[in-house]
């Protein structure tokens, strides 16, 4: 990476010894960004600053947190009624989790919409599939902490899916607890990994952004940039139009802390932990649910575990599942119906998952989880025999046609 | 090693292999080492010496009635203990083995017919069983029912229907006397 040249003379003589300023020039000022980045682009950015107020209201919680059995459930109390705006840290943190994964959803999804796990990109997308495991893995933690009946619960039933391992599967769980149930020490080794995970997703998140700067951004046309005339530069252009996205992502996610922070919580978690009685209805947070409602499917306990950690790992073999050369749905047709279906079986497998496993849910549940398992396939046949609408010649091409003809050879003007 | 001294003349395919030795032993006593270093930390999250410490609850059952169970705590879990019925018993020894998910008789599950005691704790995912109280679902077999994923037990603890794959376990345990049991 050749070094940038800087007016200012103090940053120059730092710059010359570590290249930061280079750095920072070359991946958020000059980056040069395909011009027709649609709002699905800004989730990217937005994950990252929920991670960012993550991080924060975590490291100020932890500081009036007490990770003890006897004591975790009346802390988080005390920082709801006592702690100067304890309140804010934990309503921000709770939600934030929700919001975090609002945003790294709908990026997951924008993603598959795109394409934009194909070559060349199959690093960037398992590096994406990487944080989210280690994402849910965070949360799950998180969720035990405040040792309420959910917590404690689901921290059981999910620690649980361990046993199912064959031989080593008992041998497993009693070492992820410490003990022979969920007890004190599982909660202090979860506090310890659920300060440490977040600062892991942040090395992977570095690693995710290293990958696109060295592949690209893809974009809503899904070909190659062709040109200087097919890209401009990330700073003015994409910084504020990230900011904006920003300033909405705020606005919806404070109104939750403020207006409505309970929105997500199931009322059960407010009961302190009781390892002698389980509630009668144990549900995950909302972004686990459409897994857990793939392991409720089968009714053989291996089974179950298999088909909820494959629903997941199915992804990193998508960039091979997928055979088309062409990266946008926009011009699959058949592709498109595909995924939108597919996006609504996960809604659904999603609604099942929050519901009692009883009556029509069952079966309900079986059949959508085939139909979840069935989008792959049925990828893989009809990627081959599908036919592509055509591509346009370049990402500047169907702007400019309107404009005045003959500009379009000519490369961009950069601000 | 033939050529041992010649070692000084660029690389005869001799040297070459002793290097080859040299390198993959090094690595692999690096990487036994790496391992065996490792062990201590992941041991350390194993149950400690005091949550290992066998602890053992003695019970007073003189007052459980016929068709009634408790619930007591041993090694920070459940431990259901019923005073069945003869028409549960009956129900219980009626049952052909071979048609159970985990085949077990239940002469071989109990020390006294009329007094069941098994680890409460779903086979399952590890969810606890309703059942214990009168007015709890027992499931279609009489025994508990899981309200996680719906598995039913029968009047054995025997697993009969849902996802969990083993009968609910019986712990070791003692009569002392007519109506005192010591479990662990
Ligand atoms: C990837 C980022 C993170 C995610 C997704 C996450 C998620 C969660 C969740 C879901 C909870 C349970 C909220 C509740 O129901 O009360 C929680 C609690 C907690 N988290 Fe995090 N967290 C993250 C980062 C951090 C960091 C960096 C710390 C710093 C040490 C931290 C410290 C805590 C503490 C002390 C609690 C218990 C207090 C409470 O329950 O509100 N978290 N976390
Ligand atoms: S834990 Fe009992 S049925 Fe799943």
């Amino acid at each position: 990476m050749s070094g940038s040249q800087f007016n200012n003379k103090v940053i120059q003589w730092f710059d010359d010894r570590l290249p930061i300023f280079s750095m920072l020039q070359h991946s958020a000022v000059e980056y040069p960004t395909p011009r027709n980045l649609n709002y699905w682009w800004n989730f990217g950015s937005l994950a990252g600053l929920m991670l960012v107020i993550m991080i924060l209201s975590g490291i100020f919680l932890a500081m009036a947190y007490t990770p003890n059995e006897a004591l975790a459930f009346n802390s988080v109390e005390r920082i709801m009624r006592d702690v100067n705006y304890g309140w804010l840290l934990r309503y921000m943190h709770m939600n934030g989790a929700s919001f975090f994964f609002v945003c790294v959803y709908i990026h997951i999804f924008r993603g598959l919409y795109y394409g934009s796990y194909k070559a060349p990109r199959e690093v960037l997308w398992w590096l994406g599939l990487v944080i989210y495991l280690t994402m849910m893995g965070t949360a799950f933690m998180g969720y035990c902490l405040p040792w309420g009946q959910l917590s404690f619960w689901g921290t059981t039933v999910i620690t649980n899916l361990f046993s199912a391992i064959p031989v080593v599967g008992d041998a497993i769980t009693t070492w992820l607890w410490g003990g022979f149930s969920v007890a004190n020490p599982t909660l202090n080794r979860f506090f310890a990994l659920h300060y440490l995970l977040p600062f892991v997703i942040f090395a992977l998140v570095f690693l995710h952004v290293v990958a696109l700067h060295t592949t690209k951004s893809n974009n809503p046309l899904g070909i190659d940039v062709k040109g200087p005339q097919d890209t401009i530069p990330f700073h003015p252009y994409y910084t504020i139009k990230d900011l904006f996205g920003i300033g909405v992502l705020l606005m919806v996610y404070l109104g939750v802390v403020f207006f409505l922070p309970n929105f997500f919580v199931e009322p059960t978690n407010y009961i302190p932990a009781n390892p002698m009685v389980t509630p009668p209805h144990i549900v995950p947070e909302w972004y686990f649910l459409p897994f857990y409602a793939i392991l409720r499917s089968v009714p053989d306990k291996l089974g179950g575990v298999i088909a909820m950690f494959g629903a997941i790992v199915i992804f990193f073999f998508l960039p091979w599942i997928d055979r088309s050369k062409v990266r946008s749905a926009k011009f699959r047709p058949i592709y498109k119906q595909l995924f939108w279906i597919f996006a609504l079986v996960c809604v659904v497998l999603g609604y099942i998952g929050s519901q009692p496993p009883e009556g029509s849910m069952v079966p309900l549940g079986r059949v959508f989880s085939v139909a979840y398992f069935a989008f792959f396939p049925l990828l893989w046949l009809i990627s081959k025999v599908e036919k592509p609408k055509p591509l346009p010649q370049s990402i500047a091409a169907p702007v400019l046609k309107g404009a005045s003809v003959g500009h379009a050879a000519q490369p961009m003007e950069k601000a | 090693m033939a050529n041992m001294s010649t070692h000084t003349q660029g690389l005869p395919p001799g040297d070459a292999s002793r290097r080859d030795f040299l390198l993959y032993a090094t690595t692999a006593v690096g990487v036994a080492g790496t391992a065996m270093a490792l062990w201590p930390f992941i041991n350390s999250m194993n149950p400690s010496a005091d949550t290992l410490a066998m602890s053992t609850t003695e019970v007073d059952l003189s007052s459980v009635a016929e068709g009634q169970a408790i619930t007591v705590t041993w090694r920070g879990k459940p431990v259901f203990i019923r005073h069945r019925t003869a028409a549960e018993i009956e129900e219980a020894k009626a049952v052909n083995i071979g048609d159970l998910r985990d085949p077990e008789a239940d002469d071989k599950r109990v020390k006294k017919p009329q007094w069941l005691i098994v680890v409460g704790v779903c086979t399952h995912l590890g969810c606890i069983p309703l059942g214990q109280k009168a007015g709890d679902p027992r499931g279609e077999f009489g025994g508990w029912f899981c309200p996680c994923h719906g598995s039913q037990y029968d009047t054995s603890g025997r697993i009969r229907k849902g996802p969990a794959p083993l009968n609910l376990p019986v712990p070791a345990y003692t009569f002392l006397t007519d109506t005192t049991v010591r479990i662990g």
